[in-house]
């Protein structure tokens, strides 16, 4: 840990490594966070105006509607592994490297992958 | 699942079909004979909590115990504790009970709930655990002038909380009341009773603690639930909702909802339908407002933003909302099994009579699981699910008053009225503690003054001010760099007021008029209603004339209401805003409320341009990506 509370900001700000991070980390969030809320109105907004796709039924009584409520969970569920699989893999890396650098502080990316 | 433990799950329920033959539901709760077993369970869940209080009692030392239990929680407790913290009372038995009266709609809303978790996921979590120290006004006050950014973001935190508490207190003790049969004061007072005792002695520790047991529990006991509830039907999903819309209940609920079109319907097609969108939101503008809310406002709320203080890292900041979702989203698929199964098995009819919102619909599925309301094992799993409502109530209500009480005394005493000179730790404790005592004492003040509001509305507004005054503050102030105390100011005042102020004139609140007109249309109706049911009355078939004399009894009961209505209302014709009509339609102000908090930060912070927290943006980027000096962070 480094005793002063202040690091070189503005020197991490400029590094290429930091650049890098920031470009990558704010295309994935942003495009993950965009196709989630997407897809999550699409199912008031079919259930309101799409009424007639949603009854079509597919799997004995269960129908159009049921399974893309269900889709609903799977899909939050697979766009949070996937953000985590990427952070662990990626950007906690290169964050423990900046860090590392400019306040050699232990991070926890040492810890591998998460789930 | 494998064969052995099905073939277990079906003995088990083989072996209490025959109770459940002749199932009566005229009364809610455990019945008299059982009584004891109820206060059993009870005891044991209070005594198990107790003891986890007094052991965290002693780990409790400072400030930072108090507050975030010293910040050693690990991901996946957390994500545990998250999980009991937003499993309220009423995602946990409402929505259950939606499904259970109203079919699709219901499932259809609890989707919402945990897609608000990729919004905390992917943009809050780990930003905050790198900037914030207690409360959500550490995250603000980073770049901003202390003092302002400290008193609304504490002012907000403090109404947001208010209006979850008062819900949930409300809803708490008309639960304990059906389920329990003590009163309704009694129940409100034991829980805050309760509450105060976890949160004074173990602050966050205990708290934390008390909401993993809890999420623990609760996810237990729906899995037994579903197990027995679905077993019978080999696991097959199409062959559960099959048995489901064939059930004459059922087909009567849909009937009974559509009115007039439903003649024209087969029993069968009345079945379908149940699964079928439009049941219970009618206005599907409303449906998209209240989602906004919902996404943008967990990510929001202050109780749920200070559980990311309790971890170390960001690393484990991110690994707690993973957990939280699995937790959070595989509970909202069993519901999916407990109110359609409480739909078949209870019947729509018999759970609304117990209480109108469905919320008994758990509860009672649990009991004719078990047996039926004159076994033992029905009435153990009457008392289980009941004892883990309790604990429900009592481990939110923990959680909002922690965040209150921090909001109180980090950010209002410590931070602002004491500001520049020098608070001990041990001073910061008892300042906590001191402020733990006024919110628990008002919480139990409100709770009973707010006796018989409506329930929906406070949560609809607690969630509706975190999305359109918390949200954009937090969100822009850690992704704008020219966000500014100005900014801050405005959005929370102009997003706060924009959702309360909406809320009041909204079709939420009782009109008089509208009730009057619509009661006087009841009682003009009634007399040919009358003419034909007594026709009807003497007719040779013995199943038209039983539901004549039902449908008379019917009418009975509507006029009556109607006339007490009337005069109720008698010199009443504007709402509690003296309004005629609601002036807004949306039911939750989202939609509107939350673009114009945005347009408050933005304008807020262009307008007044300030160039310190211009000049701290490099500092809040790098720190928040890369959780330099996490436990340096926020000097006051």
């Amino acid at each position: 840990m480094p005793a002063s509370n202040v690091a070189d900001w503005d020197a991490i700000i400029r590094d290429p490594r930091f650049q890098s991070l920031h470009r990558r980390k704010t295309t994935f969030l942003w495009g993950l966070m965009a196709i989630s809320v997407v897809y999550y109105f699409l199912l008031p907004v079919g259930a309101a105006y799409y009424q007639d796709l949603f009854k079509i039924r597919v799997w004995g009584v269960v129908n159009v509607g049921i399974l893309f409520a269900l889709s609903e969970f799977v899909v939050a569920w697979v766009i949070a592994l996937a953000y985590s699989r990427k952070a662990s893999r990626d950007y906690d890396v290169m964050a423990a490297e900046i860090a590392k650098e400019y306040g050699g502080v232990k991070t926890e990316a040492v810890e591998g992958v998460l789930v | 699942m494998t064969n052995k433990s099905r073939k277990w799950t079906l003995a088990a329920l083989l072996a209490v079909t025959p109770l459940v033959a002749t199932p009566v539901f005229a009364q809610a709760g455990v019945g008299e004979n059982y009584r004891w077993l109820t206060f059993a369970v009870f005891a044991a869940i209070i005594a198990v909590t107790m003891y986890v209080t007094y052991l965290a009692a002693k780990r409790v030392r400072s400030a930072s115990d108090f507050y975030t239990a010293g910040g050693g929680v690990s991901g996946l407790q957390n994500g545990w504790a998250i999980a009991g913290d937003y499993l309220s009372a009423a995602s946990f038995l409402g929505i259950a009970g939606l499904i259970s009266l109203y079919g699709y709609d219901g499932f259809m809303y609890s989707v919402g709930w945990l897609v608000a978790y990729i919004t905390v996921l992917l943009l809050i979590a780990e930003p905050c655990r790198n900037i914030g120290r207690y409360t959500l006004s550490d995250i603000l006050a980073y770049r901003n002038d202390p003092k302002k950014t400290r008193v609304v973001g504490a002012l907000s935190t403090i109404t947001v909380s208010t209006f979850y508490l008062t819900a949930q207190m409300v809803g708490g003790g008309v639960l304990v009341k059906t389920l329990i049969g003590i009163n309704y004061e009694t129940s409100v007072i034991a829980v805050g009773v309760l509450m105060l005792a976890y949160v004074l002695f173990g602050g966050m520790v205990a708290t934390t603690w008390v909401q993993i047991i809890k999420a623990v529990l609760l996810v237990a006991a729906s899995i037994v639930i579903v197990l027995l509830v679905w077993a019978p039907y080999g696991f097959s999903l199409p062959g559960f909702l099959a048995d489901v819309v064939a059930d004459p209940k059922v087909q009567a609920r849909v009937a009974n909802l559509l009115g007039d079109p439903a003649k024209a319907m087969s029993a069968a097609e009345l079945g379908q339908r149940f699964l079928e969108p439009g049941l219970y939101f009618k206005a599907p503008v409303d449906q998209i407002s209240l989602g906004m809310a919902l996404v943008f406002g967990t990510a929001g709320l202050p109780h749920i933003l200070m559980r990311f203080f309790t971890v170390r890292t960001a690393v484990q900041a991110r690994r707690s909302v993973v957990w939280a979702m699995v937790i959070i989203g595989g509970f909202y698929v069993l519901t999916l099994f407990l109110g359609f199964g409480a739909a078949r098995f209870v019947g729509p009819a018999n759970i609304a009579a117990v209480d109108a919102g469905g919320n008994m619909a758990g509860p009672l599925l649990a009991q004719f699981i078990g047996g039926g309301p004159n076994s033992f094992f029905g009435n153990f799993m009457l008392a289980f699910v009941s004892a883990v409502a309790f604990a429900t109530i009592v481990a939110v209500v923990a959680g909002l008053v922690l965040a209150s009480a921090s909001a109180m005394a980090h950010d209002l005493f410590v931070g602002v009225i004491r500001a520049g000179r020098e608070t001990t730790p041990q001073g910061q404790v008892t300042a906590a503690r001191v402020a733990t005592v006024i919110v628990g004492a008002m919480s139990i003040g409100i709770g009973i003054a707010a006796k018989g509001q409506n329930v929906a509305v406070l949560v609809g507004l607690a969630f509706a001010v975190a999305a359109s005054a918390n949200f954009p503050c937090v969100l822009l102030t850690l992704y704008w760099k020219r966000c500014n105390t100005g900014g801050i100011v405005a959005g929370m005042l102009i997003g706060t007021i924009a959702a309360v102020g909406l809320t009041l004139v909204s079709p939420n609140l009782t009109y008089p008029k509208a009730v009057k007109a619509a009661a006087h249309k009841v009682i003009d109706a009634a007399p040919a209603k009358r003419a034909v049911a007594s026709a009807a009355l003497t007719s040779v078939d013995a199943a038209m004339a039983a539901k004549a004399t039902k449908d008379l009894a019917d009418l009975d009961k509507a006029v009556a209401k109607a006339n007490a209505d009337l005069a109720k209302f008698a010199n009443d014709d504007t709402s509690f805003m003296g309004l005629e009509k609601p002036l807004f339609e949306l039911k939750n102000p989202g939609l509107i409320s939350i673009p114009l908090g945005f347009l408050g930060v933005i304008f807020g912070s262009l307008l007044m341009r300030d160039r310190r927290a211009e000049s701290l943006w490099n500092e809040v980027y790098a720190r928040q990506n890369t959780g330099l000096l996490v436990s340096k962070s926020v000097a006051l």
